[in-house]
């Protein structure tokens, strides 16, 4: 289980403060895929970097199964935003996949068995041998999740993964990240700012207000586990739920002013 | 509409052709120069001359054994500074407190010409290799310790974050993202290092008298060997020329991936 209790980080340069995150509290069953919805700059990434234990906040806690975190927990893995960025350019795409593995002291044999069915599972066969900067920016984000889902990690976070993408592209490893999702048995935190996308994902919704950050509100997506792009989308409580995450997110822009 | 087509209806040779061509004239002009009595032949001998001079120089065991030294105190100067120059960027670069400790002291002594050291390095070594030796180390060691810190200053945010988010130890993150990021750099440093500790081993011995093509102009010229001086020059500028060759094939060569990904993201 992932908790994050009264979570709250001010950034301090010099004598400039920015209260990205003021008190934020929810939590994550083990196995839910919940995504967070906020508008852009309310701290999303901020609140991810806690998560992973990549940053240290300046108030509350977070635990992932009742550990407090304190620097990048075992068993978790993290899907940036800047994919290009994140894929390291001097190795192949195999090397990319395989070097956490590497790290964590997964035998050889095993290492291979596992990039090997990630690089399947995401339908990246057979560009094993490429650079990553000579594939597609979809594909790109294609090798970062199997770079994680090969790491078997209990928590899988991925911050705004297919904000950079087409819209087809995305459609796409929007299903691909449903499917993984039943698949692996992980729990995902997927953070957004679609509210259609988070409600097409998301079996629970986590609404953030804008700055200064709160949780606004949570919401139950209880659409049927099996979704498809065109008739998910087209169901009438689809429609309605994100209605009801529009609504509260504009309550919260109108709140903050 | 067709394009005007401008310049000389002569057509013009490859690069290649025209810097020979361009090299071709001026020994010809340094050939005439003293002949048609322009200059005195006791200052500037004629092309001919000073290339007898250096076929002279070929059959000469102090000549070869001259060259040896320099070479040594080059590539052993260069080694050592390269060393020295990659591991303390690393380290300092690596650390924010150490690199803002060392930033004040880095920008004064960085600026001190090595030739500046010339009397601290004969006080040390004497007329010896060593003090050769310290002065390219010196000369060369700044030029990759300042390439190796904006390398290490180029490492990506993103990709750091990613390895410690996948629990990469210190020295893995070292490995596998800072080294690579570093790389690219490390081979500019070295490729000027290359160049400066030429210079400098060439001034230390010239200036010093400690063993090396250096030694051996300052002795030309003392001993009015005009001819000798010059051909031992032209040698140090083909080594030079050599040298620099030498650093841009393998920089090529060895970052080639580095190109490429350059050559992708332009597109
Ligand atoms: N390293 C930082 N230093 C100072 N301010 C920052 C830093 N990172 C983010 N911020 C600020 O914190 C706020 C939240 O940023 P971020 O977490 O990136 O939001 P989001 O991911 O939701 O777009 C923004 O106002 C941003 O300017
Ligand atoms: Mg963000």
């Amino acid at each position: 289980m992932l908790e994050v209790k009264g979570l709250r980080k001010v950034y301090r340069s010099g004598s400039r403060e920015v209260e990205a995150l003021r008190d934020l509290t929810f939590t994550v069953d083990n196995g839910d895929m919940v995504c967070l919805v906020g508008p852009s700059g309310c701290g999303k990434t901020t609140l991810l970097r806690c998560i992973s234990g990549l940053l240290d906040p300046t108030g509350g806690d977070v635990r992932v199964n009742g550990k407090a975190v304190d620097g990048p927990p075992p068993g978790m893995a993290v899907v940036f935003q800047e994919y290009g960025r994140s894929l390291f350019p001097w190795m192949s795409v195999r090397d990319n996949v395989e070097l956490p593995l590497k790290q964590k002291k997964v035998a050889r044999s095993r290492r291979r068995e596992l990039v090997d069915e990630a690089l399947d599972a995401v339908g990246l066969t057979g560009t094993e041998s490429a650079y990553p900067w000579q594939l597609s920016g979809g594909m790109q984000q294609r090798v970062a999740i199997a770079r994680a889902v090969a790491y078997e990690p209990q928590t899988l976070l991925m911050d705004e993964p297919f904000a950079a993408v087409d819209a087809q592209t995305r459609a796409d490893l929007e299903d691909l990240v449903r499917s993984l999702w039943k698949r692996l048995n992980v729990t995902i935190l997927f953070v957004t700012h679609d509210i259609d996308e988070s409600v097409y994902l998301g079996q629970r919704v986590v609404m953030l207000s804008s700055s200064p950050t709160v949780v606004q509100d949570e919401l139950i997506i209880d659409l049927p586990a099996e979704r498809d792009q065109l008739h998910t989308r087209a169901d009438p409580r689809f429609v309605e739920l994100r209605t009801r995450v529009y609504e509260q997110i504009q309550l919260a822009k109108k709140a903050a002013r | 509409m067709t394009s005007v087509r401008r310049g000389s209806p002569v057509r013009l040779g490859s690069p290649a052709l025209l810097g020979a061509a361009g090299l071709a004239g001026l020994l010809l002009v340094i050939e005439m120069l003293p002949r048609l009595g322009l200059v005195d032949d006791r200052y500037l001998p004629p092309t001919s001359r000073i290339a007898a001079a250096l076929a002279d120089e070929t059959g000469n065991p102090q000549f070869w054994a001259s060259l040896g030294d320099t070479l040594v105190a080059w590539a052993l100067g260069l080694a050592i500074a390269v060393g020295a120059g990659v591991l303390a960027g690393i380290v300092i670069g690596s650390i924010p407190v150490l690199r803002n400790l060392t930033a004040s002291t880095v920008e004064f002594l960085r600026p001190i010409p090595s030739v500046a050291l010339i009397p601290l390095a004969v006080l040390l070594y004497g007329t010896d290799i060593g003090s050769t030796l310290m002065l390219v180390c010196y000369a060369a060691f700044w030029q990759v310790f300042v390439q190796v810190l904006y390398g290490v200053a180029d490492v990506d945010p993103v990709a750091y974050e990613t390895a410690r988010s996948f629990r990469f130890s210190a020295w893995a993150r070292i490995r596998h993202v800072l080294w690579p990021t570093a790389l690219p750099y490390v081979f500019t440093g070295v490729r000027l290092a290359a160049s400066v500790a030429l210079v400098l081993a060439i001034t230390a011995e010239l200036v010093i008298g400690a063993p090396g093509l250096g030694k051996e102009i300052a002795v030309a010229q003392a001993s009015e060997a005009v001819p000798t001086m010059y051909a031992l020059i032209v040698v140090t500028g083909i080594l030079g020329v050599l040298i620099n060759l030498l650093a841009r094939t393998g920089e090529r060569r060895l970052l080639a991936w580095h190109q490429s990904v350059r050559g992708e993201v332009a597109t």
